[in-house]
């Protein structure tokens, strides 16, 4: 069913969020991937704060491609989540409430994303460009010696997509997977 | 003898990096619009819209189809009559990638050392494969490679006695492991036989072959076929969310291997399979 959400998120909101569920996100999201990540941990492990305050908000795994003169951004669609897992439940115990990327994540993520009651939501990967016209504005606001990398803050209108792990740890993926296994064929019924 | 001076390799690799990046080839375009009618699931079809729709945009807008502009993976095919002149061929080739990912708005994603991880900031080096064929003409193929699919790609070292179940299982196992990682619907080279690195050299050969064409040797025609429909069939779907569009195609190239071995690379591709194709 379609849905239309703001970030940042609201508990209630998330509450209500299923998988199977397409949501258009408006708002403000912040992008990290790999090495963003990883400097975001060592800064919690040294105890020191993080650049962005993560309670209630939604991490987008993406690295744009440059803009061209007058643009917003470039390309702009979702990397693999699953480099991410490995930092993803830290994250998600200072309050992250949401991340946007594509693919599996590991079982400590998802007992995290339960316990800390967040949503994990998958845009279509390989659609930057069309995903590139929900970006109103970007804005490079840490570790921008990263390039591509860097943490930028995003405004969002009606960002589309779809949630592959609600807060209670149901996973589309997992429904996909199942519905192979018995049938032999493809499922139906999205 | 032929005498080709290598500043016309790097301006011809220069723009095909752009074109690869923001256009796809007619056949990929094709299985885009056929699949789109022919997915099972409302889910499916809905993304599969929204892929078209980002091939128009990328194409009109001139932003890159995907974020992940890739490694530039290029084969150089060198006719043996052909003597190059102007300059090292191989810094021509970087220099042309240099180019495209500088000048056109492509994303750089090459770190230098593997572990220590800096940007080169320009795309370079490229992974540049040589052959010597006959002739006095250079064929240039650049595929652009994304790595979400890259990484999900695999190599099975199996034995003469699993034979073509073996080797239809291992393309299988490595589809399903894939799933929505590798931004399906996929396209699927397999490189049969060789040695290790021959193998999935061949896997990654068979990306840039157009996807409606099949291998001349029927009974791998034939394993394409099926391969495609079992792959199809495991119901990953369009961005991996379910449906029956998982692969658009299936390519294996094959090569003579040893008594004790019978190596397979399976090399997946996202749905935006890049590869542009010149000849000079």
């Amino acid at each position: 069913m379609d849905k239309h959400i703001n970030a940042p998120m609201r508990d209630e909101e998330i509450r209500t969020l299923r998988a199977g569920d397409y949501v258009y996100i408006t708002g403000k999201i912040y992008t990290a991937r790999d090495a963003a990540h990883k400097r975001m941990d060592e800064a919690l492990q040294k105890g020191e704060e993080l650049p962005v305050n993560l309670e209630g908000n939604i991490i987008y795994y993406m690295g744009p491609s440059p803009a061209r003169e007058g643009r917003v951004i470039g390309s702009a669609g979702p990397t693999t989540s699953s480099r991410m897992d490995k930092y993803t439940p830290g994250f998600l115990d200072i309050g992250l409430k949401g991340m946007i990327g594509k693919g599996r994540r590991s079982a400590e993520v998802i007992d995290s994303m339960v316990k800390n009651k967040a949503v994990y939501f998958a845009a279509v990967g390989g659609a930057g460009a069309l995903l590139s016209r929900s970006i109103k504005s970007s804005k490079i606001i840490a570790y921008e010696d990263l390039g591509t990398e860097a943490i930028r803050e995003l405004e969002v209108n009606n960002f589309p997509v779809i949630v592959v792990i609600d807060s209670e740890g149901n996973n589309l993926y997992e429904i996909v997977n199942c519905a192979d296994a018995q049938a032999g064929h493809q499922p139906s019924g999205w | 003898m032929r005498i080709v001076q290598t500043p016309v390799i790097t301006e011809n690799i220069k723009e095909m990096c752009v074109e690869a990046n923001h256009y796809l080839s007619e056949d990929m375009k094709a299985a885009f619009s056929q699949a789109a009618e022919s997915e099972k699931t409302p889910l499916g079809r809905r993304i599969l819209n929204q892929l078209n729709e980002n091939l128009q945009i990328a194409a009109e807008d001139m932003i890159p189809i995907c974020q992940d502009t890739g490694m530039a993976v290029i084969f150089m095919e060198i006719g043996q009559e052909v003597h190059f002149e102007g300059g090292i061929l191989e810094d021509a080739v970087n220099e042309g990638v240099r180019q495209g990912y500088t000048e056109g708005f492509l994303r750089k994603s090459v770190v230098r050392d593997p572990l220590i991880r800096e940007n080169t900031k320009d795309n370079t080096p490229a992974v540049i494969h040589y052959e010597i064929v006959s002739g006095d003409q250079v064929k240039i193929t650049v595929a652009p490679k994304g790595f979400g699919s890259e990484n999900m790609s695999r190599i099975f070292m199996l034995k003469p006695a699993d034979g073509i179940e073996g080797v239809k299982e291992a393309v299988l196992t490595a589809v399903r492991e894939a799933g929505p990682n590798a931004c399906p619907p996929m396209v699927v080279g397999v490189g049969i036989g060789g040695t290790f690195e021959k193998c999935a050299w061949m896997a990654k050969k068979a990306l840039t072959r157009p996807i409606n064409e099949h291998s001349s040797i029927p009974y791998i025609r034939e394993m394409e076929e099926e391969l495609l429909d079992k792959i199809n069939m495991t119901g990953i779907g369009p961005g991996g969310l379910g449906g029956s569009t998982t692969a658009f195609g299936v390519n294996i190239n094959t090569y003579p291997t040893h008594i004790a071995g019978l190596p397979v690379a399976v090399n997946i591709c996202c749905h935006v399979n890049r590869h542009v194709i010149r000849i000079i």
